[in-house]
């Protein structure tokens, strides 16, 4: 290992690796420490990716069974999961191998095992094999991520009791589901083992679905979810899981209190959330603050307490997404090589790949009503937009939230397919604070589902073309 | 109903200004016409009038903040109960409702406009620069929709005013994403950037706003040391004639003309005189042409506490002694009253500057771009000289020419500092213009 350096990342998820090559690309000498095997943390190895693979799979398998007949293709897809998951496997090894090509091309040093802040600009890292040694930069950047939140007394076996890591590799399709917690990954994962064939139960504890999200998007999901076979039971939370001669029996109350009942499964995800990863860091040693969340606390410039310690991501305050971590670790490269890094925390968009998906970025309506906020709202929905009715992906509405007196876009919610992909125009506009209007006069390719933008953008106004 | 107060039209080639001092409070109760803010210009400082009666509402923009012409710095609630919210960046005290009898019914019809409060940010590369910049909201005017402050804007902002960024900010507008290349200290070692002045320095140091005189003056210096082939040259002058007419003329001269004689009278005149023979030193460069002034409108730099502001003496050459002594006496005045008008300091085609005030035995004054020539004065102070064999205690000063020798040659710059000596040491040259 070639030091000295000036800086040292733990952890390479997206916060990390984007952190490293970005400090890199502005001279500084930067070593990773990273305890698994590959780079990319939860995202890329059991997170975004490996999911995205299997809704992407599962989808086209049930898009061939209940979709293609209408289109005039005649198949019968048969499913070989084992395929299916290397396919997955596949697409995760392309990824992180890629991240470990551009730590190499940025000439980032990486060492593999597990790190730990030992005080200012000490890093003790253990190796795989048990050695110790220890690294010395005037920087360290924690960005360690999250861990899969458990529930108290059910004891995860990633078999029958599984969380997103283990979901994402059941060597068979479970007869029954039961999913803890109707979040994003509940959500996601319930859908891929319904569209291959599991029965979905999901227990949320909340009578709502997608907690935080805007309620007209998470009802209106919701429906559609129900509508595709997936069983909710809100405001119910899960009191115990049972193992009964190769089943589960999950015993399901009331969230408020009452009598329970047993629902049996084959399967059951734990999908409550994530909390930080902070354990076996030394931060209590180094004296590192946290807040009551066990979140690490930092200031504008994500340092934290201790002078020359910085946190990005997961470990800090702000929505757990890849993309906020990577735009994080960004901005504190920059602030290290003396720029002006910087985060705008209020355009961050936040996407459920579902079928069809959810996007949003800003705010809700619940968010701008309760902050005292006069908005018009402008909502268009996919029934009415010519290529979403050919392509039969009609679900869905596209929601905009424009401030009443200065049309500046506050928050714009999607429900629709590719509704991931068409955020991104939304987040663009808001970081350039402009207004429905100024959306609305941005002229939209013809046949897209963006023109339903468009028409959101022009119903704020009221003067939706289509409808 | 509500009256704005906006930033107005302050002559020519005046883009913007910086927020000076708020006079009144958010709330305060104001008549028509009294000073509201003062606002600081490239060369004066103007007070903002209240447009109408009534009461402060709000301050839009806090002291400091740079407005463009136009801009809106706040408003007048002219109605007598309404409380309006003070929404502006100022941390004044919340409007409140003004005292029931003040308001006068509005003086004049104002036009409400319907304009929206909400301003555009600047854009996302924009915001991150103006940080690095040390550039607040309202120090650049943007270029985007509806005023929004784009990427280019900043950095064409950051060119105009080097000064405006703190000194110990790196500013790095675009990095390489490769290794660095030949701009500043790259790279940038972490260790060195991160650490700042440490606590016991930090409270001693003091960081104050340069104003925009101040940024003004230094970015014309630094432009005419970056453009000009500057050089000075020097003489000397015996001031005995000029003094003994002083000081035979003094009482006389302030009886009839109602100012005093002092010696700038004299000064304006000789360069004058010089000026006629030297064309050159009255000229300018524009792109591949000189541009030969035939006319002398002779600017004089005065001190004031806010820095050095030059007024010009226009049409110089067809003034008295007694007619260029009492208008420097009332630039002076003005000067230091804050009270200079922009127009007052536009268009010079030659400078004086008088360093002798305050004591100065030599210097070597900066060009006033685009001039080609200014005449720097000194201290008067009996020297030794050698006159008819005989060392003689006489009252000398030294001159300085400093001029740009891209259209000035050595001769014509000595010449014509010669010929400024001459005038001062036999003022009757001046009668007979030779």
């Amino acid at each position: 290992m070639a030091g000295p350096y000036d800086l040292i990342v733990i952890g390479t998820g997206p916060g990390g690796y984007v952190c490293a090559i970005r400090a890199a690309q502005l001279g500084l000498k930067v070593a990773v420490v990273e305890k698994r095997a590959t780079h990319g943390g939860t995202c890329l190895n059991v997170g975004c990716i490996p999911s995205k693979a299997l809704l992407h799979a599962s989808e086209l398998y049930e898009e061939a069974g209940h979709g293609f007949a209408a289109m005039g293709i005649n198949v019968k897809p048969t499913l070989d999961l084992a395929r299916m998951l290397a396919f997955k496997d596949e697409g995760v090894k392309g990824n992180v191998d890629g991240v470990a090509f551009l730590l190499k091309k940025n000439k980032i040093d990486h060492v593999h095992g597990t790190g730990r802040i030992l005080g200012p600009g000490k890093v003790g890292v253990t190796f795989i094999n048990g050695e110790k040694s220890e690294l010395e930069a005037p920087a360290i950047v924690i960005a360690t991520g999250s861990d899969v939140a458990k529930l108290p007394g059910i004891d995860i076996d990633e078999k029958e009791i599984v969380s997103s890591t283990g979901a994402l590799s059941l060597p068979k399709v479970p007869e029954r589901l039961l999913v803890v917690g109707a979040g994003v990954i509940g959500l996601e994962l319930g859908s891929v083992w319904r569209r291959l064939g599991s029965k979905v139960t999901v227990v949320e504890f909340l009578d709502r679905i997608l907690p935080g999200m805007d309620s007209e998007v998470a009802r209106s999901l919701e429906r559609i979810l129900i509508k595709q076979g997936m069983t909710f039971r809100l405001g119910s939370k899960v009191a115990s899981v049972e193992k009964a001669g190769g089943a589960l029996k999950v015993s399901v109350e009331p969230a408020k209190g009452g009598t329970a009942d047993i629902i049996e499964t084959d399967v059951v995800l734990v999908a409550i959330g994530r909390v930080p990863f902070t354990d076996g860091l030394g931060l209590a040693e180094a004296g590192i603050a946290l807040d009551a969340r066990k979140r690490i606390i930092v200031n504008g410039r994500f340092e934290t307490n201790v002078s020359g310690v910085y946190a990005i991501g997961d470990v800090i305050v702000g929505p757990m997404l890849a993309h906020k971590a990577e735009d994080e670790g960004m901005a504190v490269a920059e602030i290290l090589a003396g720029q002006a890094g910087q985060v705008n925390h209020d355009v961050i968009p936040n996407v459920i790949y579902t079928f069809p998906e959810v996007a949003s970025v800003g705010k809700s309506e619940e968010e701008l009503k309760a902050a005292g906020i006069a908005f018009n709202v402008g909502k268009f929905p996919f029934t009415a937009n010519g290529r979403a009715k050919v392509n039969r992906t009609t679900d869905g509405f596209v929601k905009i939230l424009a401030d009443a007196e200065a049309d500046r876009i506050l928050g714009v919610h999607i429900v629709g397919a590719v509704a991931s992909e068409i955020i991104a125009e939304a987040a663009v506009i808001m970081e350039f604070g402009g207004s429905a209007e100024d959306l609305a006069r941005t002229c939209h390719a013809h046949p897209t589902l963006t023109e339903a933008v468009k028409e959101a953008a022009l119903a704020v106004a009221k003067r939706a073309i289509h409808m | 109903m509500a009256t704005e107060i906006r930033v107005p039209t302050l002559g020519e080639s005046v883009t913007e200004a910086t927020v000076g001092k708020w006079l009144k409070k958010a709330g305060d109760t104001v008549k028509a016409d009294e000073p509201l803010v003062e606002l600081e210009t490239d060369k004066v400082t103007v007070e903002v009038p209240a447009p109408a009666a009534g009461q402060l509402a709000e301050i839009k923009v806090a002291e400091g903040t740079t407005v463009a012409i136009g801009a809106l710095l706040g408003a007048i609630n002219e109605s007598a109960a309404g409380v309006v919210a003070s929404v502006g960046a100022q941390k004044e005290a919340p409007a409140r409702p003004a005292p029931a009898a003040q308001p006068e019914p509005p003086p004049r019809a104002a036009p409400v406009s319907n304009v929206i409060a909400a301003v555009m940010p600047a854009s996302p590369a924009a915001r991150k620069q103006m940080a690095e910049a040390g550039l607040q909201p309202g120090d650049v005017t943007g270029s985007g929709r509806r005023g929004q402050v784009l990427k280019g804007d900043v950095a064409a902002a950051v060119k105009l005013e080097p000064q405006a960024q703190p000194a110990r900010q790196p500013r790095q507008e675009e990095e390489p994403a490769s290794p660095p290349a030949t701009r500043g200290p790259m790279p940038v070692p972490a260790r060195d950037l991160r650490i700042p002045a440490t606590l016991s320095e930090d409270s001693r140091e003091e960081r104050v706003k340069m104003t925009r005189l101040r940024q003004t003056i230094a970015l014309r210096l630094k432009e005419a040391q970056n453009n000009a082939a500057m050089l000075t040259t020097f003489n000397d002058a015996d001031m005995t004639a000029v003094m003994a007419m002083r000081t035979q003329y003094k009482e006389l001269f302030e009886r009839r003309h109602g100012v005093k004689l002092g010696f700038m009278g004299f000064f304006v005149k000789a360069c004058i005189q010089a000026l006629r023979e030297i064309p050159a030193v009255n000229a300018e460069i524009d792109g591949d042409e000189i541009i030969y002034k035939n006319y002398y409108h002779i600017g004089v730099a005065v001190g004031t506490d806010r820095g050095l502001v030059v007024p010009i003496l226009r049409e110089a050459d067809r003034m008295s002694i007694a007619e260029i002594e009492g208008a420097i006496s009332d630039f002076g005045k003005r000067a230091r009253e804050g009270k200079l008008s922009i127009t007052d300091m536009q268009g010079g085609t030659f400078t004086i500057s008088n360093g002798g005030v305050y004591g100065s035995m030599l210097s070597t004054p900066i060009l006033n771009a685009p001039q080609s020539g200014i005449l720097g004065m000194h201290r008067i102070e009996e020297r030794p000289v050698v006159r008819n064999g005989q060392i003689v205690a006489r009252p000398m000063m030294y001159l300085a020419l400093s001029y740009d020798h891209r259209i000035v040659d050595g001769k014509e710059a000595v010449t014509f500092l010669a010929r400024v000596k001459e005038c001062l040491e036999d003022p009757q040259r001046f009668i007979l213009e030779i």
